[in-house]
């Protein structure tokens, strides 16, 4: 899933100054799930910012949203009828629902209310670790299920480095040398000769190198 | 132990303190309350083991909110207690009475008096 991480309140309080008709937007997928911009995030944030904005006697109508994705046009055109009477939106959605939210409403700014930060898992409550850099050339296959990508600091595709000692990578005690852990894992399934096999150059033109990316899919198209 | 506590302080029963949530207590000052404390059973003698953990990590996150919109954090606190200890249950909603006393009303009830 995507992971984001809440954006302090008095960034979003700095944002959105000068507005007087909020609507905050959460997200029922992957921000829900990291507990960023769910329901539950959209209550707290909205419950803060009337507070705020009463205390200081301004009267700010902020009222309460959240969608099953922001990244859809279906869902986004649930919003269309209510959308007109608002002067901002804080969308608590990842940066991609942000940008769809704005792609759709020209008329209204739009606010991101999280930091989107990776692609990753639930490792532990509370805990949430970096899996995969979308670089859309899956080498996993070859890796023993472990990503050199997306958990090697370097990204090399033959490892490891010099600096791998222990188990661990030289920029951080806590941080697991991939490469170790590919070796391990390769070991465990039987498959060691996999790791002799010299990974060729990588095309890293499907990864951000190539720009903007995009999926087309011809058999699915209306 | 027919002991009493004072008159404006108003409980809401919750199965654990760990159905307590964040926005619950925001809620409450939304509303207009002046403080908002939560009594949970003693640390390690939780039914279901965590409840009153998560209770007090709220309760601290409520806080931090509070503080950051300047309503003011020190205004929710987390106290524990088992069931059959009355007697500190008014210790803690007397030493909440006076906190609150000397904290003064909520100021977004004051800003909304003065915007009437």
């Amino acid at each position: 899933m995507i992971v984001a991480d809440k954006k302090p309140i008095e960034e979003i309080i700095e944002e959105i100054k000068g507005r007087t008709k909020i609507l905050i937007l959460g997200c029922n997928e992957c921000v829900t799930v990291c507990e960023a911009g769910g329901k539950k995030e959209v209550g707290v944030l909205a419950s803060a910012l009337r507070m705020y904005f009463l205390k200081d006697g301004l009267d700010v109508k902020i009222d309460e949203k959240t969608l099953e994705r922001q990244c859809d046009h279906e869902y986004l055109e649930e919003i269309r009828d209510m959308v007109d009477a608002y002067d901002a939106v804080v969308s608590l959605a990842c940066g991609v629902g942000v940008q769809f939210m704005a792609e759709k409403y020209h008329s209204i700014p739009v606010y991101p209310g999280v930091n989107t930060c990776f692609l990753g898992a639930a490792e532990d409550r509370g805990l949430w670790t970096e899996r995969c850099q979308a670089c859309g050339q899956c080498i996993l296959a070859r890796t023993g299920g472990i990503c050199p990508v997306s958990r090697c600091a370097k990204r090399i595709l033959n490892g490891p480095c010099g600096g791998s000692t222990g188990g661990k990578c030289e920029i951080s005690n806590e941080t697991d040398c991939a490469w170790q852990l590919i070796i391990d894992r390769l070991n465990a399934l039987g498959r060691l000769e996999d790791y002799e096999t010299l990974s060729p150059i990588k095309d890293w033109s499907t990864d951000r190198a190539g720009g903007p990316r995009k999926v087309v899919r011809e058999d699915v198209q209306s | 132990m027919r002991l009493s506590y004072p008159s404006s302080i108003k409980i809401i029963r919750v199965p654990c303190t760990g159905k307590l949530d964040v926005i619950h207590v925001l809620r409450a000052f939304e509303k207009g309350a002046d403080g908002v404390y939560a009594v949970g059973c003693m640390e390690g003698d939780c039914h279901f083991n965590a409840g009153n953990f998560r209770a007090r990590k709220r309760i601290e996150q409520a806080g931090k909110i509070l503080d950051t919109i300047g309503v003011g954090g020190d205004r929710v606190r987390m106290y524990n207690l088992s069931s059959s200890e009355g007697l500190r249950f008014v210790e803690y909603a007397l030493e909440m009475y006076e906190l609150i006393n000397t904290l003064g009303p909520n100021p977004i009830k004051t800003a909304a008096k003065k915007a009437a």
